[in-house]
């Protein structure tokens, strides 16, 4: 832990929030910059959860909660600014929604005791909770991400991949690189030919790299995008003909605005998902009634439904569910962060609990565990009907290939606690 | 009336020619020296350490060496971005021991001892002890003035618009370089560097757990140094050499001066700093850096900026200028946001406005900078309270 010296003066106001207990759960979000478009409708949903649950249920355990937006338009810098500026207010758990931000904070919040959840991005070997104490990535990380889209090409081809050559084009940062290392270990194991083709930030001119993939005849195309590089793949891969159901983009490449630009043409991409997608769940109904109808929806309120929204819905849920849980556990409202750390350590997602809070089948059962952070690993693969504008689910759970990326987690997570001096927990 | 140099008498050489010849300015002076190391270390938290205070050293220092090569010396670059990340993943090289790998096993023949045209299993050949972070910055620094020089040469033969077009290409080539080529970041998933935690006689200086006034201090220390070694270069023999090239250089060579040195040695000065810069921006300030994401070409942008507002040819205005680019978006944000309770996105726009149209106000008002306006106030404070 950290101590102050003194603040000064500007410090002294930023500090002084309201007195009243409330469970505090920060924002991090961009509405700006070449990213907002993904941005938006996760920030969205996340804020409207929690706007439903002050105004239905009156907080979680009787304690209403805070969140406090910081903008970062996805920039590491930023991002750390919203970290120090807000990690002051008794803020309960960050979810920074940007890889390199995560990089920034995973020393940080270790340092301040923060719980950390990256849902499906961030450092993968956070999964393993013997090393990385306070970051969880649960339900699914990339490296799951990475073998479920394998696992389901294996699906589609009999269960033999030999011979073929898989193209991964992947946003060349630390967010994109992260499956580079798993898809070359799964194609030692089934035989197929990785190519890895990067496109820089922020990923608006692709020409060459589709030019490559025209020259280079890959059977698939994996994709690891975000923000304006997914519409602009897309429309690319449109553009030289590709097969749209060969291509398959990652979580972060499959919402309505990733398709929406191609028009016609983007029929048939494929992407995976960690929840469900639609409104056609019971929640929606008590959103329209308790926020939207009262005018109190974040931003512009027509994201709702989308596939971004509802992750950010499903990333506030699962935040909400770990601060009951800590409730529970400590028989405190008012939890600090070390409790809710214990909370997200302590979580169990099942089907009657998802019912019980209107999303049945919304996500994947799963429980975190002390050396476990990184849930069940599942996904499911959507495919976007553009006819009727909407994602169609085409697969039930798909669960990563564990004995190929285990190995990966303990040998990367155990690389990271021989260069801090960490030591194992859990024993 | 408190502003002369009426009864300021030098009685030696030594006190004629000091920096601050002025006794009232030499006070001033002292007193910012005396609140920044005697004062601030005690009263800094996280926040400004990390987020106000050590950006805006950092920035500083690279400002200071954009302002000698282009403020001095009169050439254009639009590559510091890519040389603070220089300093930063020699830094980072140097702080985890710099390894050397050779090919063991090579399938097909041996061209000069480290390349193998076939196939070949690499294996270390020998690995450098980790450096002490301190002096990894100023190694950095030197490595950083080597590069530098080399991307200088084409100074020698263009200038001006083209001369930018070529440090341009500087600037996507080093970090195409630094995000393709797994060595400089140790092999690592994702291509991140980050700091380990290193000591210097027992305090924390890098990785999470520093206390703020630690990294205050080293960002401090590195740019006293810098800003002193900057204005006694600028004002000695070489500093006259650089300003002669600068002011017009068929000149310059007709009465001496040695184009080739003066331009070299400028990248080389400059570089240094910029070098520096980098690698405390990633190993003391950030923790953490990633090639394209921090020091792309907006960063370049944002120093030339800096040194364009703050004023060229002023190691003052390179301060002034940080300060006016890092604090002021800080400064509206917490603004913005934390008094007036606007929505964030609302605010990260105004700020962009905002800031764009200081920024035009301030070239149309005054085209020479914050350094020409201090010199300004400096004057008119001579006069009072009697101008005429």
């Amino acid at each position: 832990m950290k101590k102050r010296l003194a603040t000064l003066a500007v410090a002294a106001v930023m500090a002084a929030g309201p007195v009243m207990a409330d469970l505090v759960f920060p924002s991090l979000s961009y509405r700006t910059g070449p990213y907002a478009a993904g941005g938006i409708p996760f920030a969205d949903g996340y804020a409207d959860y929690f706007t439903l649950l002050n105004e239905r249920d009156g907080g979680i355990g009787g304690v209403m909660t805070r969140v406090i937006e910081c903008e970062t338009a996805y920039n590491t810098e930023k991002g750390t600014e919203c970290y120090e500026r807000t990690k002051g207010e008794g803020a309960l758990v960050y979810q920074p929604l940007s890889t390199g931000i995560t990089y920034q904070l995973i020393p940080k919040t270790a340092a301040d005791g923060i719980p950390l959840h990256t849902m499906g991005y961030g450092r993968t070997s956070a999964a393993n909770g013997k090393v990385f104490s306070n970051v969880f990535n649960y339900p699914a990380n990339y490296w799951d991400g990475a073998s479920i889209a394998i696992n389901y090409l294996l699906d589609q081809n009999g269960g033999d991949l030999s011979g073929k050559k898989i193209a991964l084009v992947y946003h060349n940062s630390a967010y994109g690189k992260e499956p580079i290392r798993t898809l070359n270990e799964l194609s030692n194991k089934h035989g197929y030919e990785l190519l890895e083709i990067a496109v820089d930030h922020p990923g608006q001119e692709q020409k060459s790299q589709w030019l490559r993939i025209r020259r280079e005849r890959p059977d698939y195309v994996l994709m690891w995008g975000w923000g304006v590089m997914n519409p602009v793949a897309i429309q690319e891969a449109a553009n030289i003909g590709f097969p749209m159901e060969n291509f398959i983009g990652v979580w972060w490449s499959g919402s309505e605005n990733d398709v929406l630009p191609a028009g016609a043409d983007a029929d048939g991409y494929k992407a995976l998902n960690m929840h469900n997608v639609g409104d056609d769940f019971p929640i929606f109904e008590d959103i329209q009634q308790y926020v939207v109808d009262t005018g109190k929806a974040a931003g512009a309120g027509d994201q709702i439904g989308t596939v971004l929204y509802n992750r950010g819905l499903y990333a506030a849920m699962l935040a909400a569910e770990a601060a009951r849980t800590a409730q529970e556990i400590h028989g405190v409202g008012d939890i600090t962060p070390a409790q809710m750390r214990d909370g997200m350590e302590a979580l169990v997602m099942t089907e009657e609990r998802m019912t019980e809070l209107g999303m049945p089948n919304f996500g994947p059962e799963f429980s975190v565990s002390c050396e476990n952070h990184g849930g069940s690993g599942q996904g499911k693969v959507q495919q976007w009907n553009a006819s009727a504008g909407e994602w169609e689910i085409l697969t039930d759970w798909i669960t990563s290939d564990k004995e190929v990326i285990m190995p990966l987690v303990m040998e990367d997570s155990e690389a990271f606690a021989a260069e801090n001096n960490i030591e194992m927990r859990c024993n | 009336m408190f502003y002369r140099e009426a009864g300021d008498f030098k009685t030696s050489y030594v006190d004629d020619s000091q920096t601050f010849p002025i006794s009232f300015d030499r006070y001033r002076y002292y007193f910012v020296l005396f609140v920044a190391f005697a004062l601030l270390p005690f009263m800094v938290d996280d926040y400004w350490a990390s987020q106000i205070l050590g950006p805006f050293l950092v920035f500083s220092i690279a400002a200071i060496g954009l302002n000698i090569l282009t403020g001095y010396c009169g050439q254009v670059s639009l590559g510091t971005g890519a040389f603070m990340a220089v300093g930063a993943y020699s830094c980072y090289k140097l702080m985890t021991g710099v390894d050397i790998w050779y090919p063991a096993v090579c399938d097909g023949s041996r061209i000069l001892f480290f390349w193998c045209s076939g196939r070949a299993e690499y294996q270390i050949w020998f690995q450098l002890p980790e450096i002490n972070i301190l002096l990894s910055i100023l190694l950095s620094g030197f490595i950083t003035a080597l590069v530098g020089v080399f991307f200088g040469l084409p100074s020698l033969r263009i200038k001006g618009f083209y001369l930018a077009v070529a440090t341009l290409a500087a600037q996507f080539f080093l970090i195409w370089l630094f995000n393709s080529a797994s060595w400089f970041y140790n092999f690592s998933a994702t291509g991140q560097i980050t700091a380990p935690d290193t000591f210097v006689a027992g305090v924390q200086v890098t990785g999470a757990e520093t206390q703020p006034w630690a990294l205050y201090m080293v960002c401090l220390v590195f740019a006293f140094g810098c800003a002193w070694m900057a204005r006694n270069l600028t004002r000695g023999s070489i500093g006259r050499r650089w300003m002669a090239i600068r002011d017009m250089d068929i000149a310059a060579e007709i009465i001496g001066v040695n184009p080739l040195k003066a331009k070299l040695t400028a990248f080389a000065v400059s570089s240094f700093f910029i070098g520096i810069a980098g690698a405390l921006f990633f190993a003391v300030v950030s923790g953490t850096a990633e090639a394209g994401d921090v020091f792309g070409i907006q960063t370049s942008f944002e120093i030339l900026f800096m040194i364009i507002i703050g004023g060229l040819g002023s190691i003052f205005g390179s301060f002034a200028g940080a300060a006016f680019i890092v604090i002021l978006p800080v400064a509206l944000r917490v603004i913005g946001t934390e008094m007036f309770g606007w929505p964030s996105e609302i605010v990260e726009h105004f700020q962009f406005v905002i800031v764009g149209a200081l920024i035009i106000m301030f070239l149309i008002v005054e085209p020479h900078g914050l350094a020409r306006l201090w010199q300004l106030a400096k004057e008119k404070l001579r006069l009072w309270p009697f101008p005429y």
